[in-house]
Order: structure tokens, then sequence, then C-alpha cells
């Protein structure tokens, strides 16, 4: 996303002193690398304020789901199925008589727990064996290549899909199948970052002074680069989370009767002409979420990058 | 076809009568600025006024930030997005192109006026073939077919001395070296036969060699078919060699105007002077270059004197409190400098 | 143009030890699927006698590694298996599907293209303006919403609501199949509009700014002319990969959508598979579809090269 340019008069943060300047010159690249090297403070940044916001309220809603949903997710009410939103049940009840709004705030628990949890695995590995394949070249990134060649053949779906009804239907398998399909692209990433990263000269000279390769990646390389890997992993927790929901969807995610957005879908597309908002709901709360997740990744490649806005 | 064929064809045509009383091209008193509405506009032209007569070649010389080249996209219509036009008047054959529909204004560009600029590598379309760039304007603009405006095209390349034009017509700009692309950007300019030919410093990215090359066809060109040239350069040389007169721009003003060879020989600005001292001569190699002092003025920090005031090597009190006006100060010549007199020794 | 073409050649031999790669992922993969097809099969109440006549006959028995060579044996003669369920080749089932599939994505590519160009050129004649701001709303708002909602949300408003298309199904005739699938299409197009929208926008703004449309405007261009011949062509480079990779993650969100749409497709056939245990349909599927990846992907190099033509990919070193 594409922001406007700063007004005249912007203040210029800058997090790490540069050093050897001349006023008026375009700042140089420095012994030392920088953090972030931003336009405007992230509280002035809109996108990245709007994004926190909607997902800072929807973690709240999330982990206070047992205070704010009015009814148990589970208590099924057979004599109230199917009823239309009313002052006891804001959104209506259930084929089994639950109570929509608690299902759709205890689904979020769900949803989200599982979707931030599931980026950790690949995040950690796709960009270790991405760095290392980038920064130390040969045959182990030649390997690592033709795996995420073979891997990139795979649509996503396919492989995920496969993979959970290998393993079971299931937290845990939800798990294992995405962190085996997702951390390619973690990888991809990195490896690209790094092959550009290691020619800088900041990188050079601290070889030409002697130090260990090591103490350059986590040092120097690092900060520089994970701001990329960071930014991916909020698409990624988007993506996750359209996972679980599709997976829940196809009744391959978290079992029944445990409140789940797809799987509240997936429950209402039965009844789509008498009760369309049982579909549509949930649907509408994955829309949010990723709204939200959307603008905090797309506030925070701005803040750290801002030169490579797309 | 020739191009004075097309010349005298576009004559007829009902595209606006040149009134052939008045110069071909009259700035009167153009301003340009930046930001609307609400803040206020930053002027970064102010107050431009020259006159190009029809045939006449005109250099306006200036470093980077003077202004030289958005004054030339104002005459083509070509402004960035940011720069508007606050006031003045830019008149073609007798009438103001700024008042013009933009639908008119669009017609004259190609058969009356039209502009070559900088860097043809980027300046000309990277996935169409040249023969077919060249052939545009004229479809467009003398309603030839496709096969008739090809040929015309070829044609173009031949005159501007592109050796076997038919095969280079469907090379690809990538394809060419930078001579060869500034040359088809001349064909370009020239293929409709217009009457203005406006150049952006368009020998500024070519090889020393190559340049003086250009140079020479676009003088012969102009010579051939009696187009005038406006002409924006920063380098002294090439006004010196190709230009007949000279307006020297300096943060946005014309400092001082004449003809070349009496301003090179005796400036009647300092900034001139500075700008002659500064470049090297080969007539006289052993003459120390004297660099002008100091950078060029932001736009937004402007003061109400002389703008060139804090670089100036002829100062005085007078200069910081109002702005010189451009004035004669000797037949045919023009300058804007309270203290011009003093600049009496010719370099 | 042909001679910049000479890269495919390799990059059909580069890319067959990653279909090698496939296959071995495909087929271990499957043959971890918990329950033994046969018991499926034959149903709880079998005798154990009779669900291993039957592992045999399917050769079920056999160590992993040799049903692999099998496999890949068989593979080669262009034998797929035979499938457990239907009982038919699955050479079959796999030819019946890929039509339909592979007409629904097309029809999705051009529904697509339909949306994007048009809202992209919108947003970047004015960029920041309202229109921009309403262009990007939409693309940030496509991309939040699951596919397979969007296809249901679809069905209500236009198959249940207008009742104005099928909600579900394939039709007979070719005219039928375009009305059929119209909304599935429309589902997926939505799905891919968003990234080719803002590809296509920032690259038109690239290009609006660019040097040639300027020399494009000092020969007196405007409007649709200008547009087509200088904007768009130039516009439409970096876009064409960015479709290439859409395409290839738009064939897994088609086999959700055939779910729900019902359409008989590669998508329902694997997702039937996966319940049934159907091993060599499983896998066929698999393979043809990481095989249609492989093979959109050398397709989109072609269509870049046709495009841009300072591109030169066979002189380039693999990235």
């Amino acid at each position: 996303m594409t922001t406007t340019p700063a007004p005249p008069g912007v203040e210029v943060t800058e997090t790490e002193a540069e050093v050897g300047t001349t006023p008026g010159s375009p700042p140089v690249d420095t012994a030392r690398p920088v953090r972030s090297r931003t336009l405007k403070p992230w509280y002035r940044n809109g996108t990245l304020v709007v994004g926190l916001v909607i997902t800072g309220a929807l973690i709240l809603i999330a982990v206070f789901a047992p205070l704010l949903a009015p009814y148990d997710p589970l208590q099924q009410n057979l004599q109230q199925a199917l009823q239309d939103p009313s002052s006891a049940h804001w959104l209506g009840t259930d084929k089994y008589g639950r109570d929509v709004l608690s299902r759709l705030i205890w689904g979020a628990r769900v949803d989200l727990r599982i979707g931030f949890l599931a980026v950790l695995i690949p995040f950690v590995v796709g960009t270790v064996v991405g760095a290392l394949a980038g920064y130390f070249g040969g045959w182990f990134d030649t390997v690592v290549m033709r795996v995420v060649d073979v891997f990139f053949a795979f649509p996503f779906y396919v492989l995920v899909i496969v993979l959970v009804f290998v393993l079971g239907a299931g937290e845990s398998s939800i798990y294992l199948a995405i962190a085996a399909v997702s951390w390619v692209a973690y990888a991809k990433i990195m490896r690209g970052e790094l092959l550009v990263a290691k020619k800088q000269d900041y990188v050079v000279a601290a070889r030409l002074g002697g130090m260990s390769h090591g103490r350059i990646l986590l040092k120097h390389i690092a900060p520089n680069v994970m701001s990329q890997a960071l930014i991916y992993a909020m698409s990624d927790i988007v993506m996750d989370i359209m996972a679980i929901v599709t997976l829940g969807y196809l009744g391959l995610g978290i079992a029944p009767p445990t409140a789940e957005w797809g799987s509240m879908i997936l429950d209402g597309q039965e009844f789509i002409t008498t009760q369309w908002l049982q579909a549509t709901i949930p649907g509408l709360a994955v829309v949010v979420t990723s709204l939200g997740l959307s603008l905090l990744g797309d506030g925070l490649s701005d803040h750290l990058s801002p030169e490579r806005r797309k | 076809m020739t191009i004075t064929d097309l010349s005298s064809d576009a004559d007829t045509a009902a595209r606006g009568v040149i009134d052939p009383s008045v110069p071909l091209l009259s700035v009167q008193d153009l301003t340009l600025g930046t930001g609307t509405g609400g803040r206020r506009p930053v002027p970064i032209v102010e107050g431009v006024s020259f006159d190009v007569a029809a045939g006449e070649r005109t250099g306006i010389v200036g470093e980077s930030g003077s202004g030289k080249s958005l004054t030339l996209r104002a005459i083509a219509g070509l402004l960035p997005g940011g720069v508007q036009v606050q006031s003045g008047r830019i008149s073609y054959g007798g009438t103001d192109l700024l008042t013009m529909s933009a639908r008119r204004r669009r017609e004259l560009m190609g058969p009356e006026i039209a502009m070559v600029f900088q860097e043809p590598m980027t300046a000309l379309n990277p996935v169409m073939r040249v023969g077919d760039q060249i052939a545009e304007g004229p479809r467009r603009h003398l309603g030839l077919g496709r096969k008739e405006a090809l040929d015309l095209a070829v044609q173009m390349m031949a005159r501007t001395g592109i050796p076997d034009p038919a095969r280079r017509a469907r090379a690809y700009p990538h394809e060419l070296s930078g001579g060869l692309r500034q040359r088809i950007m001349i064909a370009m300019a020239v293929s409709c036969g217009p009457k203005l030919l406006l150049c952006d410093e368009p020998t500024t990215a070519l090889d020393v060699t190559v340049q003086l090359q250009v140079l020479k066809l676009l003088e012969r060109l102009c010579a051939d078919t009696g187009t005038a040239l406006v002409f924006v350069t920063h380098d002294l040389a090439v006004v010196n060699q190709t230009c007949s007169d000279v307006d020297v721009m300096y943060a946005g003003h014309i400092v001082e105007s004449g003809p070349v060879a009496e301003v090179f020989r005796a400036p009647k600005h300092p900034y001139t002077r500075g700008l002659l001292e500064s470049a090297p001569d080969f007539d006289r190699p052993d003459r120390e270059l004297v660099p002008i002092p100091g950078f060029p003025p932001n736009v937004a920090d402007r003061g109400p004197g002389c703008p060139f005031a804090p670089r100036c090597g002829y100062v005085t009190d007078h200069c910081w409190t109002a702005m010189p006006p451009l004035a004669a100060v000797a037949p045919g010549r023009l300058a804007a400098c309270f203290e011009t007199d003093r600049l009496g020794d010719p370099l | 143009m042909f001679d910049r073409l000479r890269f495919v050649p390799i990059r059909l031999l580069q890319s067959i030890p990653v279909v090698f790669g496939v296959t071995v992922v495909v087929f271990f993969m499957v043959h971890l699927l918990p329950g033994n097809p046969a018991l499926v099969l034959l149903g709880q109440s079998a005798t154990p006698e009779r669900v291993a006549a039957l592992n045999d006959q399917l050769g079920l028995n056999e160590p992993l590694w040799d049903q692999y060579l099998t496999f890949l044996g068989n593979l080669f003669q262009l034998d797929l298996g035979q499938s457990i369920t239907y009982q038919r080749p699955v050479t079959e089932l796999v030819a019946s599907a890929v039509p339909i599939t592979l007409s629904l994505l097309a029809y999705a590519l051009v529904l697509s293209l339909a949306i994007s160009i048009p809202l992209a050129a919108l947003a970047a004649s004015a960029p920041g303006r309202v229109r921009d701001a309403a262009v990007r709303a939409f693309t940030l708002l496509g991309q939040g919403m699951p596919q397979f909602w969007v296809g249901i949300m679809l069905i209500l408003l236009l198959g249940v609501k207008a009742r104005a298309f099928p909600v579900g199904g394939y039709g007979q005739t070719p005219a039928e199949h375009l009305y059929y699938l119209f909304l599935p299409a429309l589902t997926l197009a939505i799905a891919m509009s968003p990234t080719t929208i803002r590809s296509l926008r920032a690259s038109t703004i690239n290009v609006l700014g660019s040097d040639y449309v300027g020399t494009a405007r000092s020969k007196g261009a405007a409007g649709i002319p200008l547009f087509r011949q200088h904007v768009l062509r130039n516009a439409a480079i970096p876009t064409v990969s960015i479709i290439g990779v859409n395409l290839g993650y738009l064939v897994g969100g088609s086999l959700v959508i055939e779910k729900v749409f019902a359409v008989p497709g590669l998508g329902s056939l694997m997702v039937n598979a996966i319940f049934a245990r159907d091993f060599p349909t499983i896998q066929a599927v698999a393979l043809v579809v990481a095989l249609f990846v492989v093979v959109v992907g050398i397709l989109t190099d072609v269509v870049y090269t046709a495009v841009d033509p300072r591109v030169d990919l066979a002189s380039q070193e693999r990235a």
C-alpha cells in the first residue's frame, strides 16, 4: 500500500545515528546498520494505528471471551433452534439452539489462537534455513532451493488438506500441516534477502575485520532483514486463519462441537434460504480479522521499510 | 513526401492561423509554482519572459533547479503533477496556449510544436518498435495510413543520418545505441514538420563525440526547414555552438539575455560571469577555473532581494532588499542586476 | 521473438527433478493415510480373509518401495492405476475432470482481468483521491474474505435471493456450462483480483510517470489510445508474473470452490477420493495439479517474454 508523500516540515526520526554525512547529501551506507528509518513516528501512521486498534480489539475479545459471551457456546437448547435475532439472542440461534453470538466470540478464541501459533514454527524454521542457504550458498543452497521448488509446485490448500487428512483432524494436525507447507515461503524470502545483504559494504567490511560468520549473521544482518520476514508473517497469519476456517468448513478442522467460524459457516450453509445470517456472520468476522491484520501488516511495512512500499 | 511538403500541408490545415507579425513564440511573465489550494504556492519560476522568432535558435542555460526545464515543459503543456502555471501568457503565433482547450493544444503538439527529451532510453516506449513510434505522430496528425506513415518514418530516419533505416525501423529501443536513440527521438520530433522545436538537454546523456554529431544534425534540420529552436542546457559550449541567442536563468528568473557571442564575450550579470569563469575553455587552457561559491537556493526559503545575492562577488546592501528587474543594459541586451555597470571588463 | 523462447526446452528439462520430487512426496504422503482402502470398500462387517484377499489384489501388501517403483513404472506408461471406489482407470476419471477445472480457471482468469484492468486504471488515474481509496478498500476487503464464503454469499445473493444463477452443478451443453460456471468463476475471480489490481495499479502509476508517456503526450496522444498503446502494455509486464503465481495458488482454491458449487472437476474428485481413501486417485490428482502449476510457471514466462521485448530468459542465470 502506498502512502501519500510526507508534507514539508516532516519529523525525521532515526533510531541509530548516522556517521559521516555532509549536510544536504543523502545518508551514506554506514558501518553500523540502521534499524529503522521512518519518516514519521508510528502513532502518526494511520494504517498502523487502525490495524492495531482492530487487532487489539479482537485479541481482547478472544481473551475475555468467558466474560463477554452471554451464553455457553456449547449449550444446546433444541426448543430454541434456528431463532431469528432477538433481545435474548442478539444474533439468533443455530440448529442446535446454541447462541450464535457466544459461539462467534468463542470462535474468535480458537481461530485467532491457532492462527498466531501456527505461524511460529514455519517462521523460525523457514527463516533459519533460508538465511543459511542464502548466506553460505553452495550445495546446501542448491538442495534447499530444489526442495522449495517441489513444495511450491503444490498449491497451498492441496497439501494442507491432504496432510490434515493424513494426520487426522484436530488442532495439532493443523499446526503440523501448516508448518510443513508454509516454511518454504519464509525460506525463499530470507534467502533472497541474504543474497543481497551479504554483498552490502557493511558485511564485507565486517568480514575483512575478521568477524566470524555467526556474529555477522546475528548482530549485523539479522536486524536489517528480519523486518521482511516479520512483515510476511503478518500476511501469513491471515493466510493461516483462512486455512483454519476453510478446513473447518470442509469438516477437517477443529472437531465439533467446539465453536469455530469455519464449521459455523458449514452449519449455516444448510439453512441459507431461511436463516442466511448464520452463514454470513462468521464470514464477516473473518473479514474484519483479516482487515485488521492486513492493515497492521501494511502499517508495519511502511514503518520498517518505507523505501520498499509496494 | 519531403519535410517541406509537410510544412506547407500543415499550414493549410485548419490548425489555427499563425500571425506572422508577432514572434512565433512569446512567453510573457510566466510564473510556475507548486502547492494547490490551501497552502501558499511556492514559486519555482517567476516572471519569465522571452520571445523566439521564426527560425531563430535560442538557448536557455542554468544550473539544475534553475527552472529551465520546467519553463520548456510549460510551453509543451507537460508540467509534472505538482506544478501549475500561476500566471502569465505563452502565445504561439499570437494565440495563448494556456487558455486554449486541451484538445486544440494536443492538435498542435507534433505538427506545430515538438519536443526532444534528454534521456532517449527512458523517453522511448520500450515495448514498441522505433519505426512505429516515429510513425505515430503522422498517423494521428496527418491522417496517414499505417504503411505510408512507416515509409515516412524510414525517410525521417534517413534524414537524421541513421544507417540502414528500413531495417532499424523494426528494432526496439534497447537494441540501439544511445546516439541512434537520440536520432530516433529527433526523427520523431520533426516527423510532422513542426515550426518550433523544444529541446530539453538532448545531448547531456550522450558521449562527447556523439554530442557534436547530434548538435550538427539539429542545426542542419532547423536550417533546412526554418524551424525555430529552444535549447535548454547547462552546457555553455553547446549553446555557443548551436544557438544565436541565449537566456540565462537562475533560481527561476531570467537574469541575462542577448546574442550568444556578445553575452559570452562580455557578460552583464555576475552569475553569467561566474558560469563563464568556472567553465573550461579550450582556447585558453591555462586559465584558472573559478567556481561559484555556495549552492543554489532552496525555493522555499528565499528572501526579498536578488536570488544570487548570497553568492555574488559584487553584492551591495541594495541587492538584498529589492529584486532587480530584467532591464536593457545595451541594445539587444537585458540583465537583471543593480551592479551591472561594474562588470565592465570583457573576459 | 522465437529465438528468445529457447529457454523453454531448458526449463522443461529443469522441471523434471521437481516433478520427480513431486511424485515422491505425493506417493509417500498418500500412503501414510490412516485406514485401509480395502476395509473402507468392503465395510466394517467384512471378514479378515476377504480384506486380506482384496489387499493382495490391490497390491497393498507389497513393501512400500516396491509399490513406489511400480507406481513410477506405470506412470511412464501413462497408467495411473485403477480407482478403488469407481473401479475405473484413474486416467479416465482425471481426463474427464481436467477440462472442467481448466475451463473454470480460464473463465475465472478472464473475469478477473475484466474486473482488475478497469479498476486498476481507475485507481491509477488519480492516486490518493477518492476513487483510488475506494479501489484500495475493495482490494483490502477482497483479500480478507474466505473464498468459499464469497462463493456462499454469491449463492445467497444471486442464486437464492435474485434467482439469477444456479446454485450448483455443471449443466449439459457448452452454453449451460458457461451459465453454471459463472458463479464459481466469479468467486475465483474475486479472490484473484486484489493482488492483480494492486500490482497493476502500482505499475500503471509508475508507467504514467515515465518519460516515454511524456513523449507520447508531446506527440498529442491522450485518453484511450494513449492507454492502450503506451500504458497498458508496459504496465502489464510486472503483473504477468503476479497473475502467474496467483493462478497456481488459485488451483488450490478451486478445490474448495468446486465443493461449494458441486462442480465435477479435479477438486471434487480429489475431495471425494480423500474421504474414500482412494489412493490412486489422490495420487493422480495431486500429480496433475503439481504438473499444472509447473506448466503455468513456464507459460507465464513465455507470456512475459512475448510482452516485454527486452527480456531474454535464456541468457539469465537462474535466481
